[in-house]
């Protein structure tokens, strides 16, 4: 998969005295994410708690978890589909370690052990899967880790004893930090976006990096990276670590956002939406999990009273998804960012054409 | 590569016994293990059991039950997997689309046998149904995009939403269960005592006469197939795509109709399990996913591309479901996933995979 990457673009200020001259130069090229930014932090200005959470909220939920599996598909090469499954494991593993309507399950330990200990866990578990599946190369992934999510999702289905089976868990509380109900729309909403705009941020900066960097080689060339001294293996399970730890805070604020956690969270379905979600924004640059996000969250909250209001089936929902992924793969295999690049390639005269 | 020899050996024919016999002469252990293992399930299904033993593992009934029922579900299983491994081998295409395949074929089937009364039409009119929608995805969509793999399984997971919504459609969210024609009907008595009474009368197993036709109906088709593949001129263009297409082609063989009929093949056959889990269990929305994943799971257990492994596979993933189903109700998909993991971490390849 030789997934390009715009490499004009100097990496974000991270040093530290030059940090203000950086910011305003940074801020200055790109015009587009400074205002998208703003954007975001004054919407709940205007927006109603249900574009707040349900919307935006919620997209950059699934923004960051498809963001792990861009992580991995377009810089290591290796399609996961079992990042839903890590996410899923931390949203269980916060209701069951935390607090839940379930007493005989959940076991009510404070938010600041529950947490770090279902993320641990999560990112243990998606290690493991990376672990698995690192081995075998290419397309054998995508089958690995297919089986993993469905066997997953078995799990919580047929268990009761910890995964509540069918039913899942509801009514899952948000911790209170400095007299603040983190529940709260306004509050989560900011909660969710400083979590997404970290994690996007970890990951420009990783894939900048020169972990990143060996990364990016395994997934062109492993054999030669195998031979200049880098151990692939270890470079493709690191991915999946980091990776996980995306995943997990996504899955851990999915959890709080949506109130409940049950085995549709995790089902086939789910991950398949992920990919989805992560093509269809284009896996050739981080930003493509949020705009195949939002695209997503728009078409699942509209497309029923569209579908009716041009005189279709408002059940057809999937099918118009499917379709719409098809034609992404089929005609534009770096998706929304795909078309973009080319498009402002054309408007610039070919400045950015390759 | 060290295993060059072997390969000859295979290919030019060496009886199997002395395959066999080499193979215990360099792994004596496993052998040994593996012999014990037969011999102790051999007792366990012909002997009455003593009460010590019913004590510790519940009811003779339900070992046996399960042990039938596994290795039935393994021939329904190895009926998909088939297919799947067969394309997979031979294209390096994921099809994620096989389990809509199936089910399509499983509400064809059913149609046909509510409309026309007959079984075994049935079974035709699923396979050429399914064969020409396997056809017409290669012919149409998969020619234009060889060599790029994941674009391809993209494209077969976009199909199988596609799918999957486009049957809830038709077919609605009612679980369908397809008729068992008479003379298959009812059980069928088999010398396997399961317990004995207090009178001393044994008891002996009824099993249903449709599982055990259709496992060894499932048994003639691989046998079939073994054969078509290893000893018809179209098995050897198969499988000498299945070791190298590029070579293949250039020999002047026509790559893209051996393509085209293994598609159709495999999922002519995905068709036709889809009957055969209409009859075993039912037919109904989120089939699909599920014997995606079973297919999956015996592929990945058994080796990629190979259809002895897709048979062993099948019988491995078919017998832990139903063991784990009745030892370990709670974590009984753990048992098939420890199994996947455990093959995973020893033999990437799979059990008969090629390394």
């Amino acid at each position: 998969m030789a997934l390009s990457q715009a490499t004009d673009q100097p990496p974000v200020g991270i040093g530290g005295a030059r940090q203000g001259t950086a910011l305003t130069r940074w801020a200055s090229r790109h015009p587009a994410i400074l205002l998208l930014g703003l954007l975001l932090v004054f919407l709940p200005a205007v927006a109603s708690d249900f574009v707040l959470d349900q919307i935006v909220g919620w997209a950059l939920i699934l923004g960051m978890i498809a963001l792990s599996l861009m992580f991995l598909a377009g810089y290591g090469g290796m399609v996961s589909l079992a990042q839903m499954t890590v996410a899923g494991v931390a949203g269980y593993m916060i209701t069951v370690l935390g607090a839940s309507s379930l007493p005989s399950i959940s076991l009510f330990w404070p938010w600041w052990v529950a947490a770090p200990l279902a993320i641990v866990i999560a990112v243990a578990f998606g290690t493991l899967a990376g672990a698995l599946s690192a081995r075998t190369e290419g397309i054998y992934t995508i089958m690995i880790t297919l089986a993993i999510a469905a066997a997953f999702f078995n799990l919580t289905l047929q268990n009761w004893s910890i995964f509540n089976g069918f039913n899942g868990f509801t009514t899952i509380p948000a911790p209170i930090v400095f007299g603040i109900n983190w529940k709260a729309p306004v509050p989560l909403y900011y909660l969710i976006l400083f979590f997404a705009a970290l994690s996007y941020a970890a990951v420009v900066y990783v894939s900048r990096a020169p972990f990143g960097l060996v990364l990016q080689g395994v997934r062109d060339n492993p054999r030669r990276m195998e031979a200049i001294g880098y151990n692939v293996t270890a470079h493709r399970i690191a991915a999946y670590t980091f990776a996980s730890l995306i995943a997990a805070v996504g899955g851990i604020l999915m959890v709080w956002l949506n109130n409940q956690i049950s085995p549709g969270s995790v089902g086939i379905e789910a991950t398949i939406d992920l990919l989805v979600i992560a093509v269809v924004g284009g896996l050739g640059h981080p930003i493509g999990a949020f705009i195949g996000a939002i695209i997503f969250v728009i078409l699942r909250t509209f497309a029923l009273d569209a579908l009716v209001a041009v005189g279709l089936d408002g059940r057809r929902f999937q099918t118009i998804i499917g379709l719409g992924f098809l034609v992404i793969v089929l005609f534009s295999p770096d998706g929304v960012i795909g078309l973009w690049r080319r498009w402002s390639a054309r408007a610039h005269g070919g400045r950015n054409g390759r | 590569m060290a295993t060059a020899v072997d390969k000859d050996g295979e290919v030019r024919g060496v009886r199997r016994g002395d395959a066999l016999a080499s193979w215990i002469g360099r792994r004596p252990v496993a052998a040994f293990i593996i012999a014990a293992a037969i011999l102790v399930v051999v007792w366990l299904v012909l002997a009455p059991w003593p009460a010590e033993l019913e004590e510790l593992f519940g009811r003779k009934r339900l070992f046996i039950n399960a042990l039938f029922n596994g290795i039935t579900l393994g021939g329904l299983y190895f009926l998909v997997a088939s297919g799947f491994t067969l394309i997979f081998g031979l294209m390096r295409n994921v099809n994620l689309a096989h389990g809509s395949l199936y089910l399509f074929g499983g509400y064809i089937g059913y149609d046909t046998a509510e409309w026309t009364g007959s079984w075994l039409l049935s079974y035709v009119v699923a396979f050429v149904c399914c064969a020409i929608i396997g056809a017409a995805m290669q012919v149409l969509i998969f020619r234009r995009m060889e060599g790029q793999d994941l674009r391809q399984t993209l494209v077969t997971l976009g199909l199988s939403v596609v799918f999957s919504d486009l049957m809830v459609w038709v077919w609605g969210g009612n679980a369908f269960q397809i008729t068992t024609p008479d003379y298959l009907a009812g059980p069928v008595p088999t010398p396997i005592v399961v317990a004995v009474k207090s009178s001393g009368e044994a008891v002996f197993l009824q099993y249903p006469r449709v599982r055990l036709v259709i496992f060894v109906a499932a048994v003639l088709i691989g046998i079939g197939m073994w054969l078509a593949l290893n000893r018809t001129r179209i098995g050897v263009m198969i499988r000498a795509g299945v070791d190298d297409r590029d070579m293949l082609s250039i020999l002047g063989y026509r790559v893209q109709l051996v393509f085209v009929l293994v598609f159709a093949f495999g999922a002519g056959l995905a068709g036709m399990a889809g009957i055969v889990g209409g009859t075993f269990q039912s037919i109904s929305l989120g089939e699909d996913s599920h014997f995606l994943l079973a297919s999956l799971q015996v592929v990945i257990v058994g080796g990629m591309g190979s259809i002895p492994g897709a048979a062993l596979g099948a019988l491995i993933i078919g017998l832990s479901e139903q063991f784990g189903l009745v030892y370990f109700q709670n974590y009984a998909t753990v048992l098939t996933f420890l199994i996947m993991v455990l093959v995973l971490a020893l033999r990437p390849q799979g059990l008969l995979g090629k390394g």
